[in-house]
């Protein structure tokens, strides 16, 4: 292949693996700030939540790789679901503020409470064989667990688009969403539907998170560092909206694989710059309301 | 005004209105304005915190080093407060203002050999103001979530330029070294740091009554209305976008000035100053004291800093869990912050004597 | 007659005993306990206990106060007022720990004007050492392993050509910086020089290696923070396939952190790092050393360089006090018993330099090969003897002041 297009190909398909575990982690960030606009800050804990969880259940449980991801993800959806109940559910009043103090309390604590169990030392997660090495696709190879993280995206968003578009719920999802009142005025029981939300969302982190080891590593600082990147990607897309995740996801992801790659120096940059650039413009995101 | 409009002047009991020789003021206007001018008037319980931070000086001279960064912090958190407690602007970019101040020092004596502590603060304060102005201009078109992620970002690429020219700014090995002329030519730097302490409260004191004033003018009032209902500011007339600018531009001014007696006191700066930590930190002391109301950055920021201090040396692990308990308590049990506990437990056992 | 024997006897047995007074001798470690790097507080913490537990009686009848403290996050506030504290108020007699450089650096100031010995048990800026003459180091600079590793690469790695990545912080360019200085006088050409983001959070490897793929050069160079940075690197390298395109992998030995070289896979099989450390060293006396470590923390915990210098460190005090008759109220004179302090360690011979105050010590390149019993370890190819910081001996930069 000429070098040119063999780095675009890269460039595009590194992007896209990144621009996947973005757009799993944060859509369900996105989501809940949307429909309840609840700003949880301990959306990176749950991620990290589901990371260890995985970690525990392949290493110390010898439960295979994927197995482990889809466990992850239904414990840590099933636990938010608690949070929800006894805490959060207090605070759907409360100011923005109040709810990034808690939100933030309880992430130092997970921080605090994960680093008691498991050490600072950064965890590695044993991958089955076929996901080590590479693919080879013909007209070049890439790297095996990228690719799975493509097709791992691929499925869940066609899953949610189906569940979101297709379905009874989403419909109600989506009603709610839009207007609250409205919704609940014919009937919606939307407190239900939010702790649904709330525990698919955090699910989606855990299973994000699960995924990121490989791609990040994971230590018990996992819950805040990458806290930042999600709420970029949250911002940039629009509040509430699975479309707008992933096109920020895409946008983000490919835009910061390009340039680290072309831009080695100030690679950092881009992913701020184009934050700030779309948000000047489009200030809720790409598909934010008002 | 608008107030006048809707206030009723109050009748005597015999249905007409009170003369002026009963000594109430004739209009509402004039009422109004004492109001106002009642309020700037120091209350005695307001020495209270001045008078612990001297006792600290006698009680615990060993830990004056401590007791600078925590006027420091404190300092930092009054120019949150400003923004945050009184117009409402929620920021989590602050330390780019600290960063910057810190950095007007460090560069003014590495590149002219300017060693003069004092006048230092001033042009951290006028360089980081100026910075202020500008970022503020652009950003405060916008609120929630957007202007969040706008300051957020903005202090990350101004750490990152930083980083990128590290030649200037010493990169994360900072610009270490430095060396400050003594305090009016007499008090110098010395291990125990006292000089220092008593330096970083003065400029705390002078920054405090600056803010008190802002505070308790109808320019604070103006802000606060903002805070309160925009929509409704902007229907009176009020010029809400400049008020915001000119309120965040004087609070960043006040956080270079935090910042750059974070560079005098050690002596030595880094690129961490710009770090989201430190802004995270900072709105996080401030919640925790309180916000709107002044004195919650004292109580937060030195309940924060002593706990961290005391805590993290029992147990590091610890430390972390118990913040991030003590934040949660207070969310679900003392929403106006430990201030606001203080104030309360106050009003009980006020009326306990009253009665 | 017998009164005035009793009574010479009795003075006599008085002053022998009054002479041969126990001094407890306040020791303040400054390390990270929390946080992200609480792992590499931890690692010289382990080894500083277990040397302390292990020759307490060598120093008797002195004693040692470990006086422990958190060295918080790298920006140098917290442990300059962390140390600062332990001087005036715990009253230590000497400074130790230190894993970022900017704790080191800032601590510079304070003890030269408390003469407070800083003995370093981590940080690596090259000029460190140069800020204050209290300042001793027993770990290393950058310097040590990346300059070295230059020449060694074009003449034994056959590298004609590299390409350098590096975290982009201080470490990260100092050691590539000593790498380019090493490698371009010994005939070789760098043909990219990649920096790769911040060292808070680990990356995304795969664009800078990509890059580094798609440039073909004979070597890759490269730096990242020991931990979760190494693992992700090599992790890329393996996936993108580098080591079957033809570039090898060398570094400094951060690349290959002995707490995580297990987890790397194949991956890591023929990467060649130059190191002042590897567990795998042969000598007496690091097996001694390893052998203690299993039996105090577990067969699944590893020592690293950093426990290696930490153990040194420790071995450097006790001698010292030994040497001063427990007496180091006199900072300067605790320096001066430093200077020239040499010793068999874990890492081999090490010795502190009296003219600069830093150490001297073996460098050895490791290849990393899969050994009989499946674990994967590192094989000494060869030996640079007695390293001093070229950065110093160049006066490159901060390092001539």
């Amino acid at each position: 292949m000429p070098q040119y297009a063999n780095i675009a190909v890269s460039i595009l398909f590194d992007g896209l693996a990144y621009a996947m575990f973005l757009f799993i982690t944060s859509v369900g960030l996105s989501v809940t700030m949307g429909l309840m606009n609840f700003v949880n800050l301990a959306h990176g804990a749950f991620a990290m939540a589901g990371g260890y969880l995985v970690v525990t259940l392949t290493r110390s449980l010898g439960v295979p790789f994927i197995p482990s991801l889809i466990v992850a993800a239904v414990v840590v959806g099933a636990v938010s679901v608690v949070f929800e109940r006894l805490l959060y559910r207090r605070l759907y009043r409360a100011t923005d503020l109040e709810q990034v103090l808690l939100t933030i309390g309880l992430a130092f604590m997970a921080i605090a409470t994960y680093t008691y169990f498991y050490g600072p030392i950064p965890k590695s997660v044993p991958l089955p064989r076929w996901l080590e090495g590479d693919v080879n696709l013909g007209f070049r190879t890439f790297p095996s667990y990228r690719a799975f993280l493509i097709v791992v995206g691929f499925l869940l968003i066609a899953v949610l688009w189906y569940g979101f578009e297709r379905t009874n719920i989403g419909a109600k999802i989506r009603a709610a969403v839009d207007n609250r009142r409205m919704a609940q005025s014919v009937g919606i029981n939307v407190d239900r539907l939010f702790t649904l939300i709330f525990a698919l969302g955090s699910g989606l982190a855990a299973l994000g998170g699960g995924l990121a080891i490989q791609l990040l590593g994971l230590n018990p600082s996992f819950a805040v560092i990458y806290l930042v990147l999600f709420l970029l990607v949250v911002a940039v897309g629009g509040l509430g909206s699975l479309k707008g995740t992933l096109l920020a996801a895409l946008v983000l992801g490919i835009f910061d694989t390009a340039g680290k790659y072309l831009f080695a120096d100030a690679g950092g940059f881009f992913i701020y710059a184009i934050t700030v650039l779309v948000l000047l413009v489009k200030p809720a995101g790409f598909y934010g309301r008002e | 005004m608008a107030v006048s409009e809707t206030m009723n002047a109050p009748e005597a009991s015999n249905g007409s209105p009170l003369s002026a020789h009963e000594g109430a003021p004739e209009s509402a206007r004039e009422r109004a304005a004492q109001y106002v001018v009642s309020r700037h008037r120091f209350r005695p319980a307001e020495a209270l915190p001045w008078l612990l931070a001297i006792a600290a000086y006698f009680i615990f001279p060993d830990r004056m080093t401590f007791g600078s960064q925590v006027a420091i912090m404190i300092m930092f958190a009054l120019s949150l407060d400003l923004i945050l407690g009184y117009a409402g602007i929620v920021t989590l970019g602050h330390a780019a203002f600290f960063g910057i101040g810190a950095y007007t020092v460090a560069l003014m004596v590495v590149r002219f050999g300017w060693t003069e502590p004092i006048s230092g603060l001033f042009a951290a304060a006028i360089l980081t103001g100026i910075f202020g102005f500008v970022l503020g201009w652009f950003t405060l078109r916008y609120r929630g979530l957007t202007l969040i992620m706008l300051t957020l970002a903005t202090a990350i690429m101004l750490q990152e330029a930083g980083n990128l020219r590290s030649d200037i700014t010493g990169g994360y090995d900072g610009l270490p070294g430095l060396t400050f002329k003594p305090l009016f030519g007499i008090f110098n730097y010395d291990l125990y740091g006292h000089a220092y302490y008593l330096y970083a409260m003065a400029a705390l004191a002078i920054v405090f009554v600056l803010v008190r004033r802002i505070v308790y003018s109808p320019f604070g009032q103006a802000l606060t209305g903002i805070r309160e209902n925009v929509r409704r500011m902007h229907a009176i007339g009020s010029p809400v976008h400049r008020r915001l600018v000119t309120v965040y531009t004087i609070s960043a001014a006040i956080a270079g000035v935090a910042g750059a007696l974070f560079t005098q006191t050690n002596a030595y700066v880094t690129l961490t100053v710009f770090d989201f930590d430190n802004s995270a930190k900072v709105m996080v002391m401030l919640i925790l004291g309180g916000t709107g109301r002044l004195y919650g950055a004292f109580v937060g920021a030195v309940v924060y800093l002593i706990l961290e201090d005391d805590l993290s040396k029992f147990s590091p692990t610890f430390w972390q869990f118990g913040i991030g308990l003590l934040l949660v308590l207070t969310v679900l049990f003392a929403p106006r912050g430990l201030l606001g506990l203080i104030e309360n437990a106050a009003a009980y056992l006020s009326k306990r004597f009253k009665s | 007659m017998r009164i005035l024997r009793w009574l010479g006897l009795a003075t006599l047995a008085l002053t022998v005993g009054g002479t041969a007074q126990a001094e407890t001798v306040k020791i303040g470690v400054v390390l990270p306990f929390s946080g992200a790097n609480a792992d590499l507080g931890h690692q010289i913490d382990k080894a500083f206990d277990l040397y302390v537990k292990l020759h307490a009686k060598d120093i008797l009848p002195n004693k040692v106060e470990i006086i422990k403290r958190d060295e918080g996050p790298p920006t140098g506030a917290k442990a300059k007022t962390t140390a600062t504290e332990l001087i005036t108020n715990d009253k230590v007699k000497i400074l130790t720990g230190f894993v970022f450089s900017p704790s080191a650096i800032a601590l510079a100031p304070v003890v030269t004007q408390a003469k407070v010995p800083s003995i370093i048990a981590n940080a690596g800026t090259a000029w460190i050492t140069n800020l204050s003459p209290y300042i001793v180091r027993l770990s290393f600079s950058m310097w040590d392993p990346a300059y070295p590793m230059g020449a060694y690469a074009y003449k034994n790695v056959g590298c004609k050509t590299a390409a350098v990545a590096y975290t982009d912080f201080p470490p990260g360019k100092d050691s590539v910086e000593a790498f380019k200085t090493g490698f371009e006088k010994a005939g070789g050409k760098i043909t990219l020089s990649i920096p790769m983001g911040s060292p808070v959070q680990v990356p995304d490897f795969t664009p800078f290696l990509q890059r580094v793929k798609d440039a073909h050069p004979d070597c890759l160079y490269a730096f990242v923070p020991s931990g979760a940075h190494a693992t992700g690197i090599m992790k890329a390298y393996g996936e993108l396939g580098l080591r079957k395109a033809g570039i090898k992998l060398i570094g400094p030995m951060d690349l290959i952190p002995d707490n995580k070289l297990q987890d790397m896979g194949d991956a890591a099989i023929g990467t060649i790092v130059m190191g002042h450390y590897a567990v795998d060293l042969d000598s007496p006396a690091n097996k001694a050393f390893k052998a203690e470590w299993h039996k105090a923390y577990g067969p699944d915990s590893y020592p690293d360089f950093m426990s290696a210098a930490g153990w040194d460190t420790m071995h450097a005090i006790f001698d010292t006090i030994n040497k001063l008759h427990g007496n180091l109220s006199d900072g300067m004179k605790v320096v001066n018993a430093l200077k020239g302090w040499s010793a068999d360690g874990p890492r081999g011979h090490v010795m502190i330099d009296p003219a600069t105050r830093d150490i001297v010590q073996d460098e050895h390149a490791l290849e990393v090969y899969r050994k009989p019993d499946g674990k994967l370890g590192e094989r000494i190819l060869s030996t640079t003897k007695a390293v001093k910081d070229e950065c110093k001996v160049l006066k490159l930069g901060r390092c001539g002041s």
